[in-house]
């Protein structure tokens, strides 16, 4: 008997899922397209015992993530772009202090205030760092109301096994939206010890400290140096991509979350008119599922990529590292909150199989 | 059924979005494959609202509508604007005790129904999105009245599930309307 | 032998850092006496700041998070708020609490947040070499208001304590300094009372302290003594501005949410 699936919004489930995955640390600032994480999250947190502060501005929001995490609690924030910009400070201190967070991204479109539609438009963002200084985040990008309840949870099991934070980017459409989802009855909780959090001594003799400021240079420059081993561990360990069809494709499609579900109607259409198409689907942004697409530009049998997001091209400088020349990356995007229609996508796909797109 | 899609729309406070979600929690129930997704921003409260249904046996791509099925409007502006974005073959619903519309296209089939007067007689304007239901079921049998009496089960709290028989008798109103 | 005066277990031994004459090294010692006077120290979490007390840290014996410039109050929130049976206390400098971290400061205090805040008043930017601060007394030569800080140019100086004190979160602020051992000894006493007051969860507690900076004011220490007395006590006046009718004597004993 499959598990009953109920229809419930997308930023909710996201609470959802970090209430199930063992948050009971949420502490953020309204904006649109995510409000409904804090909604659910202002009722359901104080209901079951846990912290629910709405903060003065996103940037203490993102601080007091910074101090529950330094004292070992499983926290998360959630908030939009122009709220992420803010928390880009907050950000790279959890990164040189190495604190386990979850952060939710629910992209609007921008640059400045921009709009408040769907928009892809803070993927160098989310997965260059997006504050000061040499670090990374984990990057999850989900596609369906269900991945936004299983990578959630996943996310804080992440973060705690990595002492970074976890960044989970949707978009309007994927927050706003219903859809089905089954819920487990009993969530994979990765319980992580955490013998570095300043929770007071308690007996211990010497005391914890959580800090990101090494002044002695030799001292910082170790502290980056295990940084960057970590992100390489994580780089040969943690990539997460969907393929299909990439076997018999002429054309792949390089796709994440929202872009990749519009796509896998287009890749139907496409094979309606005899033309084969393919998509891998980064499900981890960073790392970036390089290899994969390396591997399909090698295959003689795939002709071209075409990348397609809702930006004006963020992403497909990452598919370009990887494809290396070797085939033609084309590109189709959509900016200010639209999104690309299925038959926008086909006429590009007709366009490369005729040879006609350059 | 596959990305069988459906506009609701018209103004903020008719129960259009509710209208979708019980659409979408009565194709659930039949074991399909749905999604809900809403207009949203800086809106006035009595301002035009709507949302998009698709139902699908396959896992459904863009939950934001661009070519429907079905179109149904509870206002003039809504009619004008989504008229465009049915399918060829498509369905326009139009609720004509509150307003009076000729659609501008011939390849669609238009099906006005005096909505807002069935649910006044059934004794709440409530209803008049509920009729239309009825309505869009017995016209594209894209959910089944079982499967709807069941989503009304699902989402109203137990407090109105008074409220169930006379959703019930909308919703079969449109039905008949249909036929 | 016996012992007639040691080192509080409260600091390490780390050697402070601070200039000669500058007061953080009194006031980091009577807060590290009050935690070990108490019994808190065990169950007593830090934040530093940004400013010369950034590794603050280094010295207190307690448990600490690092902060970045001016959240020190928000970290200090998500920490509290998960280690609700702790004592959390911030240390931050005028620049970082008063400039920088104005909203995090009002908004702590206003949420009445059950922490403490150490607020170190020296009338100017000390560890980036002697800017003006939201606290530089009118008049006052700091190396951005070179010809003396002027109301109609850079506005005015801004009373932290007076300010905190009309909030209803707040449950207890009090402003002292540290010129001579009579007042050392009332900025202990009112270093134990904020903590009491956290103790007990009555709400925010702040302690500010007047304090010298003679490197950046360019005088020697006593000189510097006599113009914190002279010059700082008249616009920042020493007293308790909330609170004043807590009964100290009994706190924390009987309704004390956390052990005392």
């Amino acid at each position: 008997m499959a598990t009953k699936r109920v229809l419930m919004k997308g930023n909710e489930v996201i609470a959802e899922a970090a209430l199930r995955a063992g948050c009971r640390n949420y502490f953020g600032y309204p904006i649109t397209p995510q409000t409904e994480v804090m909604h659910y999250m202002a009722k359901k947190m104080v209901e079951i015992g846990g912290n629910f502060v709405q903060a003065e501005s996103e940037v203490s929001a993102i601080n007091m993530v910074y101090g529950a995490a330094a004292a070992g609690a499983r926290v998360m924030t959630s908030s939009s772009s122009p709220g992420i910009s803010l928390k880009q400070e907050g950000i790279s201190y959890i990164a040189g202090a190495e604190l386990p967070a979850v952060a939710v991204n629910i992209v609007r479109a921008g640059p400045g205030l921009g709009g408040i539609q769907p928009s892809q438009g803070d993927y160098w963002q989310a997965t260059k760092g997006g504050g000061h200084g040499d670090y990374r985040n984990l990057v999850i990008a989900p596609a369906s109301v269900q991945e936004l309840y299983e990578l959630t949870v996943e996310a804080f099991n992440l973060a705690d096994t990595y002492r970074m934070l976890v960044m989970i980017l949707g978009d309007g459409t994927l927050g706003q939206m219903m859809e089905p989802v089954a819920f487990r009855d009993e969530e994979p909780i990765k319980v992580v010890d955490k013998p570095w959090a300043a929770v007071g001594r308690g007996g211990r003799q010497t005391h914890n400290t959580v800090t990101s400021i090494y002044i002695n240079p030799d001292d910082l420059e170790a502290k980056n140096r295990e940084l960057q081993e970590k992100y390489k561990y994580i780089e040969e360990h943690e990539v997460r991509y969907e393929e299909f069809g990439v076997e018999d494709a002429e054309i792949v499609i390089t796709a994440f979350s929202t872009c990749s579900r519009i796509c896998r109607n287009v890749i139907r259409q496409a094979a309606e008119l005899g033309i084969k198409v393919g998509m891998i689907r980064p499900i981890t942004l960073w790392p970036f599922p390089s290899a994969p697409i390396a591997a399909a530009a090698d295959r003689d049998n795939v002709k071209a990529f075409l990348d397609i997001e809702l930006s004006a091209g963020q992403m497909v400088e990452d598919v370009r590292l990887a494809v290396c020349g070797k085939k033609p990356v084309y590109f189709y995007g959509r900016m200010g909150g639209n999104l690309p229609t299925q038959k926008e996508i086909l006429e590009k796909i007709i366009a490369i199989h005729e040879g006609r797109e350059v | 059924m596959i990305d069988f899609s459906i506009i609701l729309a018209g103004f903020g406070g008719q129960g259009i979005l509710s209208a979708g979600k019980f659409a979408a929690e009565a194709a659930l129930h039949e074991g399909k494959e749905v999604s809900w997704f809403p207009s949203y921003g800086p809106e006035m409260r009595g301002g035009t609202a709507n949302c998009s249904v698709v139902i699908s046996d396959e896992a459904i791509g863009s939950p934001v509508v661009n070519d429907a099925d079905v179109v149904i409007c509870l206002n003039q502006p809504s009619a004008e604007k989504f008229e465009p974005s049915i399918k060829p073959g498509g369905i326009l619903i139009t609720d004509s005790s509150l307003f009076e519309y000729a659609p501008s296209r011939d390849d669609i089939k238009f099906i006005p129904m005096n909505a807002s007067s069935i649910a006044s007689e059934l004794g709440s304007m409530a209803f008049a999105t509920i009729t239309m239901l009825g309505c869009l079921s017995a016209a594209t049998g894209c959910f089944s009245r079982a499967s709807f009496e069941s989503a009304l089960y699902e989402i109203l709290p137990e407090r109105r599930h008074k409220l169930i028989p006379g959703n019930l008798e909308a919703f079969d109103k449109g039905a008949e309307f249909a036929k | 032998m016996a012992v007639v005066f040691e080192k509080t277990k409260g600091l390490t031994d780390k050697p402070f850092h601070y200039c000669p004459g500058c007061h953080h090294g009194i006031i980091h010692r009577i807060i590290a006496e009050s935690m070990v006077e108490m019994g808190i120290l065990e169950d007593t979490v830090s934040v530093a700041s940004v400013g010369c007390t950034y590794n603050s840290y280094e010295y207190f014996a307690c448990d600490a998070v690092q902060a970045a410039h001016g959240r020190a109050p928000a970290v200090a929130t998500g920490i509290k708020r998960t280690l609700k049976d702790k004592i959390v206390f911030t240390y931050q400098g005028d620049g970082d609490l008063a400039s920088i971290g104005t909203a995090e400061i009002i908004h702590a205090a206003a949420r009445g947040e059950k922490i403490t805040a150490f607020f170190v008043n020296n009338a100017v930017y000390g560890m980036t070499s002697g800017q003006m601060a939201p606290t530089t007394l009118l008049g006052q030569v700091t190396t951005t208001s070179p010809f003396g800080r002027d109301a109609s140019y850079q506005g005015y100086p801004i009373n932290v304590s007076e300010l905190i004190s009309q909030l209803t979160g707040a449950a207890y602020v009090e402003r002292v300094c540290l010129t001579d051992f009579k007042n050392i000894q009332n900025a202990k006493k009112a270093v134990q009372n904020a903590f009491k007051v956290q103790q007990a969860g009555l709400g925010f507690s702040m302690v500010e302290f007047l304090s010298t900076c003679p490197t950046n004011w360019g005088k020697e220490p006593i000189e510097a003594m006599d113009w914190l007395k002279e010059k700082m006590i008249p616009q920042y006046p020493l007293g308790c501005f909330k609170g004043q009718d807590i009964d100290f004597k009994n706190l924390g004993q009987s309704d004390a949410e956390v052990k005392s």
